[in-house]
Formats: structure tokens, sequence, C-alpha cells
């Protein structure tokens, strides 16, 4: 520990050993102010509003539950959390997947088989999607996926024609085009992840299962998945919130449409607030998806403690 | 410096022996066929980027024409030109560096007080207040927008930069809490305690022992809160209702919802626009994926 260039005492008559625990709050303070006024009191408002009928002018008026009454009663509401599930399996399932075979190619055989400068350059472009503001993509793609946009005139340029489509003005195709642009934008975060996971796995496992005989399958089932069980939860607590709370694609590829196919609470909360003039519904809608959000993450943080203490005790 | 605080990979990557192993992969095709899917699919990732590229350079006319996957017939700059000037992007991208800056210093500074508090000062309570911090990560902003857009308006903080500064410095910092607090707790006390002897207070040793310790971590963390405030989108788009406001995919994002842009003109405004953050991951790329790491270890 080389740290002995500390300044020429100061307040020398100072408690050692830390000094105290007293002083420390005060380094709170900042932060805490801030955060009421930005998180605490806010969420308290909208908790309060969500209990009243008011269209952002003059005085609320106090309605009980009965916003969520009509809440639970709202096709649109179920369906946007529908849309959720679609939006989880874009946004989790499919990334998590592809990113662990990915990753594992990438980290196993192109970075062994060729060279590193390989692997990483590959990793950087499939991480390329996360770094742009979502909302540019989302106009991109939204571009690329019009009647006339470039989509179409692929399909036309390799014979299929006949696939041409209004892919986000149908609601029978929208939804799964937004969920194919959201594993494009997706994909990278778990490939980084993961590879970053791998490095730390001792490669002589690796080498041992070989002499075992092990095959590819193998290695990857008992000894990748196993080790980088952490990261995996991270990155499905991570992508599942973000997934719950998405907003910009839906924004700038189909404002939720068409006939709410694509619509998601988020977007939905957004229409009723300010569109609609609706704050009491809007925030009723944003305290359940807060209460959904709170309930997944308390999930995802028992399950990962519970299998952590497994692992310790096997 | 000799205590730093980026933790060693449990198991160091040891040197192989030279490869006895070397028929792992079948040695020869098969690889090659791996590295082919693989790359392939990396290709499929940059097809938009290059449908986008080869429109940005397209007249409205040639792309009537000819349509999205003709090869310009001219090298057309109109389209940037137009994007640029319509929107006044340099306008925009002052408004979009000045609040990512200010949110990524602002929030840093902001974690590390409270990360000190909690993770070095163990105040009471602190499992509690960690929590929370990561509860406010994981809100969804539409929890807060009403109430901070009237609060806004009500004080004439409604349409300024600083509004959307100041909710975006709590947000940003919710998350450097919680990180740095965890890393802050392993924080080796034998360190603290012969900075005290010495009779360092707090703050000396927040500054001149404690900083100097996390400077790499700070360093990712305030790229990342860059680029996460440079990308938001909900709340400037609520907040900022103003040309002279405005960040960079707000901007874009209201030209495109007016319907005021050909194909060329919007594939050049998204050309713009992605272009400070590409510049951004090529300059800070190896410092981020260190990051990553960093951000999954929890």
């Amino acid at each position: 520990m080389a740290v002995t260039e500390t300044p020429a005492p100061r307040r020398a008559e100072k408690r050692k050993r830390g000094g105290g625990r007293a002083g420390y709050w005060l380094y709170l303070i900042p932060g805490a102010v801030l955060f009421i006024l930005v998180i605490g009191l806010p969420l308290a408002g909208t908790l309060y509003l969500s209990l009243t009928k008011w269209s952002g002018v003059g005085d609320p008026t106090f309605i009980g539950f009965d916003n969520y009454t009509r809440l639970f009663q709202d096709e649109v509401f179920w369906t946007s959390f529908k849309n959720t599930v679609a939006m989880i399996v874009a946004m989790v399932v499919a990334p998590t997947l592809f990113g662990l075979l990915l990753a594992a190619t990438l980290f196993d055989v192109i970075g062994r088989k060729f060279k590193p400068r390989t692997a990483s350059a590959l990793r950087a472009i499939f991480y390329l999607p996360q770094v742009l503001p979502v909302v540019v993509a989302g106009i991109v793609w939204g571009w690329i996926l019009r009647p006339d946009g470039a989509f179409n005139s692929l399909l036309d340029s390799i014979g299929l024609g006949a696939l041409r489509h209004d892919w986000l003005g149908d609601p029978n195709t929208a939804l799964p085009s937004v969920m194919a642009v959201m594993i494009w934008v997706q994909i990278g975060y778990p490939v980084v992840v993961f590879m970053a996971a791998l490095q730390r796995v001792d490669p002589e496992l690796y080498e041992a299962a070989e002499v075992d005989g092990a095959n590819w399958w193998h290695r990857f089932r008992s000894i990748t998945l196993a080790q980088i069980r952490p990261e995996t939860f991270v990155v499905a607590l991570t992508c599942t919130i973000a997934a719950l709370k998405v907003f910009g694609p839906v924004f700038a590829l189909t404002r939720g449409g068409p006939e709410n196919a694509t619509n998601v609470p988020s977007y939905f909360a957004y229409f009723t607030f300010f569109k609609k003039l609706q704050v009491g519904y809007g925030s009723a809608i944003s305290t359940v998806l807060t209460l959904i959000i709170i309930i997944v993450a308390a999930v995802f943080i028992y399950l990962q403690y519970r299998s952590e203490r497994q692992d310790r005790e096997v | 410096m000799a205590v730093t605080l980026e933790r060693p990979a449990p198991a160091p990557l040891r040197e192989t022996k030279p490869r006895k192993t070397r028929d792992r992969h079948h040695r020869g095709v098969s690889r090659w066929v791996v590295l082919a899917v693989v790359t392939v699919a990396a290709l499929v990732m940059l097809v938009p980027f290059v449908f986008m590229l080869l429109n940005a350079f397209k007249s409205p006319g040639d792309y009537s024409s000819a349509g999205p996957l003709s090869w310009p017939t001219e090298f057309y700059t109109k389209g940037l030109t137009t994007y640029w000037n319509q929107v006044n992007f340099p306008l925009k991208f002052w408004n979009s560096l000045l609040i990512a800056g200010s949110v990524a210093v602002l929030g840093v500074v902001v974690s590390v007080l409270n990360a000190y508090a909690l993770g070095i000062g163990r105040v009471k309570g602190r499992l509690w207040i960690v929590g929370l911090f990561l509860l406010a990560n994981m809100l969804p902003q539409e929890a807060l927008i009403y109430p901070l857009y009237y609060i806004s308006k009500q004080i004439g903080l409604y349409n300024t930069q600083l509004s959307v500064i100041i909710i975006f410095t709590v947000i940003q910092s919710a998350f450097g809490t919680y990180l740095l607090a965890s890393v802050l707790g392993t924080f080796p006390k034998s360190v603290l305690e012969a900075a005290s002897l010495d009779g360092a207070g707090k703050w000396t040793v927040l500054w001149r022992v404690v900083f100097p310790n996390l400077r790499p971590t700070l360093a990712v963390l305030l790229i990342f809160f860059f680029i996460w405030t440079w990308n938001e989108f909900l709340i400037p788009l609520v907040m900022l209702i103003d040309n002279s406001t405005q960040t960079i995919p707000v901007a874009l994002a209201s030209l495109q919802g007016d319907r005021l842009m050909d194909a060329p003109t919007t594939n050049a405004g998204a050309l713009i626009s992605l272009v400070p953050a590409i510049l951004f991951f090529i300059v800070f790329q190896r410092t981020l994926s260190r990051g990553i790491t960093a951000g999954a270890e929890k």
C-alpha cells in the first residue's frame, strides 16, 4: 500500500479510526435533496394523481380507485401488456440466447482459431446499434420498412416481390417487425457482456473437459453456461426492465399503431398524459407499470440470491 | 497508488502451454464455416447503415425514379445541408453536448459523494438507501414525467436545458451510487485507517485517497452517463419543445413526426445524427468494453 503521502495533519485532534460515523451523512445531503425533488416527490405526485381525474389545468378531482377499475376493463391496457410480453421475447429471450451462442463462438472458435482482433472487430459490429440513439435507429428502420422503403425493394430485387408488404402498417405484421428491430438493437449487449465474462473462465476447465472427450455442446452447456450464470442474470434483469420500459423505438416506428397492435404501457401512458390530457388515467397506467417492474426486479434478485446461495452450499 | 479497485479476474488467464489441443475444432474446414456464418450475421447487422448511406447522398428525383437500392447517380449533398440548416444542427449538437456533458460530470460528483457516505461511511440504514437508489434507477420515467413537467412549468424551468440536466443528474447518479457504493464497500480498511492516523479529515480522505483509486471506474461511469443521456428520448421530448433547446434525437423525431421530410432528407438527417455517437464509440471503445465488465459485476 503506497498511500503514505497523505497531506500534512490538519485536524490531528480528530478522533482516530475513521473519525466516527457521524460526519458521513453530510455527504449524502446533496444527493438526498436532489433525489427527493426529482424522484420522491414526483413519484408521490403520480401516485396521488392516479386517484384523481385531471386534465392538467385547474384542480384535480379525487375519484378514488375509479381509474384502476377503468384500467382493468380497458382493452388497450391489456393489449399493451400482451405486447410487452412480445417485447420481452424480442429484447430478452432472443438476444440472450443468440448472445450466448455468438459470444461463445466468437470467444471460443474465432478468438482462438483466428486472430483475437477478428473476434473483437465482429463484436464491435454487433455492439454498434447499442451506442446509437435508439430513436434515430428507429427512424431509419421505419423508413426501411415503409411500403416504398428499402426492404420491399430488396425483396423485389431478389425475386420475392410477391412478399411486398406494408410491414409496419398492417396490424398483423407490425408487432413482429418491431420485434425484429428490437433484436437488432439489443443483440450487442449480451454479446459484449458474455464475451467479457468468458475471459474469466479458467481455460484449464475446457482443456480438462476435452481430455475427457466432451464435445463442443457439452462444454458449452456444462462449463460456459455454468460459469457465466451471474452475468446471465444481470443481462436478463436489465434487459427485462428495458423491455418493460421500452418507449423510443415504438414512438419512432409506429406510435403504438396500427390499431394499438404495437402499443406498449409506456407509450400508452405518454399518449394518455400528453395527447388525451387524461392525467389521472395516465398516472394509473404508470403506477401499474411501476409496480410490475418492482415485482419483476424483486423476483429476479431473489432468484439470483438463491442460486448464489446454492452455489455456496454445493 | 498501489491500491486499484478494478477487481482482478478471479481466475487469471494462464498462458496456456503451446497448443497441444490443436484439433479442437477439427482444424480444417469447420472453423471457416463458423467464421463465414458469423461474418454474414455481422454483415446483416450493417445492412441498415448501408441503406442509410446509400440514400443520404441521393437526390429526391433520383430516389423516386430509381428507388432505395440504386447507386446514387450523383454525389448529392443537398439533403445533408438542407437538414443541417433546417434544424440548425450546430445548435442541436451544442444542446446535446451541454446536457450530456453536464449530466456526466454532475452525475459522477453526486454518485461519488453518495457512495462515500454509503460505502465508506456506512451510514445507518445504508442497505435501504442503496435499495432506494437501485429502485429509482429502474422506475419507468412515465411514473415521474407528469409531475416533473408540471413543476418545471410552475417554476419556469420548462423548456430549458437546465431542467433536463437536473433530472438526468439524479437518474444517472442513482445508478452510479448503487455501483460505487458496492465498489467502495470493499475499499481496504487499512488504507483509510492509515490516512486518518495521519490526521486526514473525511474530505481529504475522499479527494486524496478514495478519489484517485476510483478514477478508472469514474472514467467509465462518466462515459456511460454521457452516452446514456445523449441517447435519452422521453424526458427531452416532453421537456424541450423549442427549436433552441431540443437535442439531436428529439429534433430528428419531431421533423419526422411532421412528415416534412422526403426519404433522402430523412436518411441524411439520421446520418448526421448518428455520426457523433459513432465517433464516441470509436474513441471510447476500449474504455467502454472494460466498463461493461465492471457494470456486469454488479
